[in-house]
């Protein structure tokens, strides 16, 4: 079934996913692991039904959306860079990467990063803008069957309303930001990842 | 409400009453009815008139003496069984009358009040001088009573975070329990030696035995409250573990300590002995209950011809494994736990949906019934045994009792927490040593002492003691207490609908994720596990061993099969779903007047929002809750609404393995001409599933969307329950069918090197593509938006035709049969 991808994982590649992940050789590895048992085809990619495969993440209400946060545009397979690359946004924010030089690239787990990786949970079109349908969507996906739509319209407006400063009915990204500055983000979108 | 009620209150208490009646009229008849007897046979046989045996007044006239008795009451031939039933069916009454007032079994457990009810009725029995039946023996006890509910924990208990955790439960069930018996014991010991208690005769021996049978806690009645406060999973499986294990330590401690106390002098070889016997015990009892998991899973698999009595086997075979490992004088808890788990896996997979069910439900109820009964012969028993009261050696029971445990957890905490990921705060571990309530087995095991004891009764009366106390008050005011120290400090109005959406979504997000990775140190093990498994124990076991995705095995086990056919049922009235007219409708509007927001408005949003989100990874918590079987409605709800895009995933992992398998056979999909037959080709694909349970579902799941032949079924516009796709906003649909012949084309050049990849793909390509279409104005027709409304349930079907892989003309077929009779 198609040339069989090298399945070892070489010091190299991990050192580039060091450097652009942050992640530390350990974890590195044992997310290789989790990768690698993932990956039923063992074509050294995943597929989305490889994510669908895991029992939690089915019946998470925001499963698909999480899944399709892994393939970027249009593709529909993710290699481990890529899968690295993403989970990378989890990594807990250290206090030594707090002082970085502003010239380095803002770290992919950076809050405005992690803020930005919800962001796209809900902007599926990638306009840049949350609109109340999406809006909608998201929150018919976690409440369950018991509210009426005309409920979830009004509760949609609301938090448009208090979000947009700018009267287009959707909230920006920076909207976004601004209405969760209070929000302790770094903390709530960390997965302390074990050594 | 009220009104409501009262006739039901009524209807009880009257049933009550006629039950207690007809109790008392058994136990007070049967004296009268016994005599009788003997009447009967001297009638019938002798023709002599007024002459009997007796000496009492003759109780039938002369003339009826030959004939046939038209009405005989024989009421000691059924004395057992019928006395059994009621005393069940009472039982039962209580249960349903402490539901019926809903807030009661909120304030105060059930446990207690089937204690108080049972105190009742044992005051009424005693002063009637009536003697409660023998239950209690250790006979019935052990034989008949333990095993549905050791069954029920094991059967039900989360695997997955159980193992994931077992170091820490281990350490708290088995540490803990040997911590708290022979530090009960001892400080009793030293408390008997004071002469001025009256103690002096109960040795060390007789203490530790006592001190082992108290420590069993039943901490699983106060998980009830500590679900209601966002316990951590970590924590809310190490006190469910703990509370099975702390039984098969008992149990096992319990049996050393009867043997100590025969002997006058115990020597440090025989605590050795003891401590060896301890592990023999153990490690065999979970052998044997392996052995016979297994044995159950291998007999499962070729009982497809008799579904009727597939439960059965579950049963018997946890039920002899618990039997053989008492003969070799194992630990039979441990035995029939790890046949539950064993078994249940491969079980589940070999049996008919309906034998599952059947099986949980069985489970359940055996298991509910038997410890309500113990808990209400709890209270009678209290008040017709002879007690024996010696004030300082219960109260010290009771102050040693607490000290030791909230003693030991804390110890215990403070060593295992450097080793956790999430270690337990201050106030989990007030929570694990409060929540420690005395339960069934404590009080089994108090019944059960053996009679060369020579203070037996006070040891009776103490463990009744304790038990009702810590019953009553423990379990009364864990609530109130528990939720003083969860107070909020954030005043919720203060935090903005945005931020409690928001936070919400993070959190499953991050649930999401921590699934996604498999964060746990013994993913090594688990994955060779999981290899040795699907290699080897999935084969020989299972009877259907096709490697389904374990969506499917979700699906089936949550009967969502059955939900899907309601789905499709023509003028279904499904839902629960709303109609999502509004939708389209908004989108059309440009400007709307910006609605005015009140704070009431606000303060009801949050508090919709707060009653109706879903809370994340409850699911541990739905299995464990003892009293009612686990509530998946939850997750029924999220799997009917992503149904679509996971049928997708399982049918083109289906076809996948279809591909691996005979690729032949798929290649006369490709040449299927345009003009080829449908139902052809759809006769083809379904022969080429064999019968498989995978197979039939999405076959089902496909010939709902499409087949030709349900066209019944395909015809409506169906209100589903709004499935989500990754619909973006209603202008920007991604076509509908009839635009569809583009998207093959477009696939065109990968036609011919298909492999098992493509189907999946396609599909996501396809939104992109067709998204691209729109925007170059490839579109052949303008597309309308959808009247009816909901577009996002059809899109995903017409696109899952596209790429179940059978071919591009398939799909074109079918688009084009389909979409001028669809509703667009």
């Amino acid at each position: 079934m198609g040339s069989r991808a090298s399945t070892l994982l070489r010091e190299e590649e991990i050192e580039e996913i060091k450097k652009e992940t942050g992640f530390s050789h350990s974890q590195i590895t044992r997310l290789y692991s989790r990768f690698t048992s993932l990956d039923k085809g063992e074509n050294g990619t995943l597929s989305r039904e490889d994510f669908q495969r895991i029992p939690e993440l089915a019946i998470n209400p925001l499963g698909d959306r999480i899944i399709n946060a892994f393939f970027p545009e249009g593709e529909d397979q993710v290699n481990f860079r890529g899968f690295m690359r993403t989970l990378a946004h989890f990594r807990p924010i250290e206090d030594n990467e707090k002082n970085k030089n502003a010239a380095a690239t803002e770290p992919l787990n950076s809050r405005t990063n992690k803020l930005l990786f919800a962001f796209r949970l809900y902007d599926l079109d990638r306009d840049d803008k949350i609109s109340r349908d999406e809006l909608l969507q998201v929150l018919r996906m976690m409440v369950g069957v018991n509210i009426s739509d005309e409920q979830l319209g009004s509760i949609a407006d609301r938090t448009i309303q208090e979000a947009d400063t700018n009267g287009d009915n959707s909230i920006s990204f920076n909207e976004f930001i601004k209405v969760l500055e209070k929000v302790d983000v770094e903390q709530k979108m960390s997965i302390r990842f074990l050594h | 409400m009220g009104s409501l009620l009262q006739p039901q209150i009524k209807a009880l208490r009257g049933l009550f009453c006629i039950l207690f009646v007809l109790l008392l009229c058994c136990f007070g008849g049967k004296c009268e009815l016994q005599e009788s007897k003997p009447l009967e046979p001297v009638d019938s046989s002798t023709v002599k008139p007024f002459q009997n045996h007796n000496d009492e007044p003759q109780a039938f006239p002369d003339m009826e003496r030959e004939n046939l008795p038209v009405f005989t009451m024989d009421y000691p031939r059924i004395q057992v069984p019928f006395e059994f039933t009621l005393w069940v069916l009472l039982a039962s009454f209580a249960k349903i009358g402490f539901h019926i007032y809903h807030k009661i079994t909120i304030w105060i457990p059930e446990s207690c009040l089937l204690i108080a009810i049972g105190l009742i009725v044992g005051a009424i029995m005693h002063s009637v001088k009536e003697e409660p039946p023998a239950v209690l023996n250790s006979h019935v006890f052990f034989l008949y009573m333990l095993p549905p509910i050791v069954l029920d924990n094991g059967y039900f208990m989360p695997t997955r975070p159980f193992f994931e955790n077992i170091g820490t439960v281990l350490w708290y069930s088995v540490v803990g329990t040997l911590w708290n018996s022979i530090g009960i014991g001892l400080s009793l010991f030293a408390i008997c030696q004071f002469e001025v208690f009256g103690l002096q005769d109960i040795n060390l021996q007789e203490n530790l035995l006592f001190a082992s049978i108290i420590s069993a806690v039943d901490p699983v009645a106060a998980l009830n409250v500590f679900e209601d406060i966002k316990i951590n999973e970590q924590i809310y499986i190490v006190i469910f573990g703990e509370g099975l294990f702390n039984d098969a330590v008992t149990v096992a401690l319990y049996s050393m300590f009867v043997f100590f106390a025969d002997m006058t002098v115990v020597e440090s070889t025989d605590v050795f002995l003891g401590i060896a016997r301890f592990f023999v015990v153990g490690i065999g009892g979970i052998l044997f209950g392996v052995l016979f998991g297994f044995a159950a899973a291998f007999t499962t698999r070729f009982t497809h011809n008799v579904r009727q009595i597939e439960p059965l086997f579950v049963f018997m075979y946890s039920y002899l494994a618990y039997l053989v490992a008492e003969l070799f004088g194992l630990s039979s808890v441990l035995s029939i736990i790890t046949c539950a788990i064993t078994m249940k896996y491969y079980v589940e997979e070999n049996v008919s949906q309906r034998s599952c069910t059947t099986i949980r439900h069985v489970v359940k109820m055996l298991a509910t019934i038997t410890e309500t009964l113990i808990f209400f012969f709890l209270g009678v028993v209290t008040i017709t045994t002879d007690h024996e009261w010696n004030w300082a050696y219960i109260v010290f029971t009771l102050v040693f009792a607490f000290i030791w445990r909230g003693l030991g957890i804390l110890v215990l905490s403070q060593i295992v927490n450097p080793f956790k990921t999430i270690p337990f705060t201050f106030k989990d571990q007030f929570g694990l040593a409060y929540g420690g309530l005395r339960g069934a087995i404590c009080f089994a095991l108090a019944f059960t002492l053996p009679d060369t004891i020579n203070r037996k009764d006070l040891l009776v009366t103490a463990s009744i003691a304790i038990i009702i106390f810590t019953v009553f008050l423990q379990g009364i005011s864990i609530r109130p207490i528990v939720e003083y120290l969860n107070i909020r400090r954030t005043n919720k109005d203060l935090n903005t609908i945005n931020v409690e959406i928001h936070t919400r979504t993070m959190e499953h997000v991050m649930s999401g994720v921590e699934d996604l990775c498999g964060q746990w140190s013994h993913y090594y093990w688990k994955d060779k596990f999981m290899k040795f498994n699907d290699r080897i124990l999935r084969r020989i076991l299972l009877r259907d061993n096709r490697a389904e995705s374990s969506i499917v095995a979700l699906y089936k086990k949550l009967e969502l099969q059955n939900a899907i056919d309601i789905l499709d049922m023509p003028f279904g009235d499904v839902s629960a779903a709303p109609s999502i007219v509004s939708l389209t409708d908004e989108k059309k509007e440009t400007s709307r007047p910006k609605k005015k927001f009140l704070a009431a408005d606000v303060r009801k949003m949050h508090d919709i929002l707060s009653k109706n989100m879903y809370k994340i990874r409850q699911k541990t918590m739905a299995y464990t809750n003892k009293y009612n079987l686990p509530d998946d409605s939850r997750t029924r709800e999220i799997l009917i609404r992503r149904h679509t895009s996971i049928r997708r995933s399982i049918r083109a992992q289906s076809f996948r393995e279809r591909q691996a398998q005979n690729i032949s056979q798929a290649q006369k999909y490709y040449s299927l001409q345009p003009g080829g037959d449908l139902e052809s080709a759809f006769v083809l694909r379904r022969r080429s599933h064999g019968g498989s349970q995978l197979d039939r579902l999405s076959d089902h799941l496909q010939a709902s969307g499409v087949s030709p032949r349900s066209s019944s079924r395909s015809m409506l516009p169906t209100n589903r329950l709004n499935t989500i796709t990754e619909v973006r906003n209603a202008a920007d649909q991604p076509v509908p069918s009839f635009a569809k012949p583009h998207a093959p084309e477009q696939r065109g050049p990968e036609g011919p090197s298909f492999t098992g990849r493509e189907p999946p793909v396609a599909a996501p390509r396809r939104h992109s593509s067709n998204r691209s279409n729109e925007e170059e104005g490839g579109q052949t027709e303008p597309v309308p938006p959808p009247q009816l409304p909901p577009p996002r349930v059809w899109m995903p079907d017409n696109q899952d035709t596209g790429e179940n892989g059978a071919g591009n003309p398939l799909l074109r077929q079918s688009s084009q049969e389909f979409g001028g009779s669809k509703r667009f």
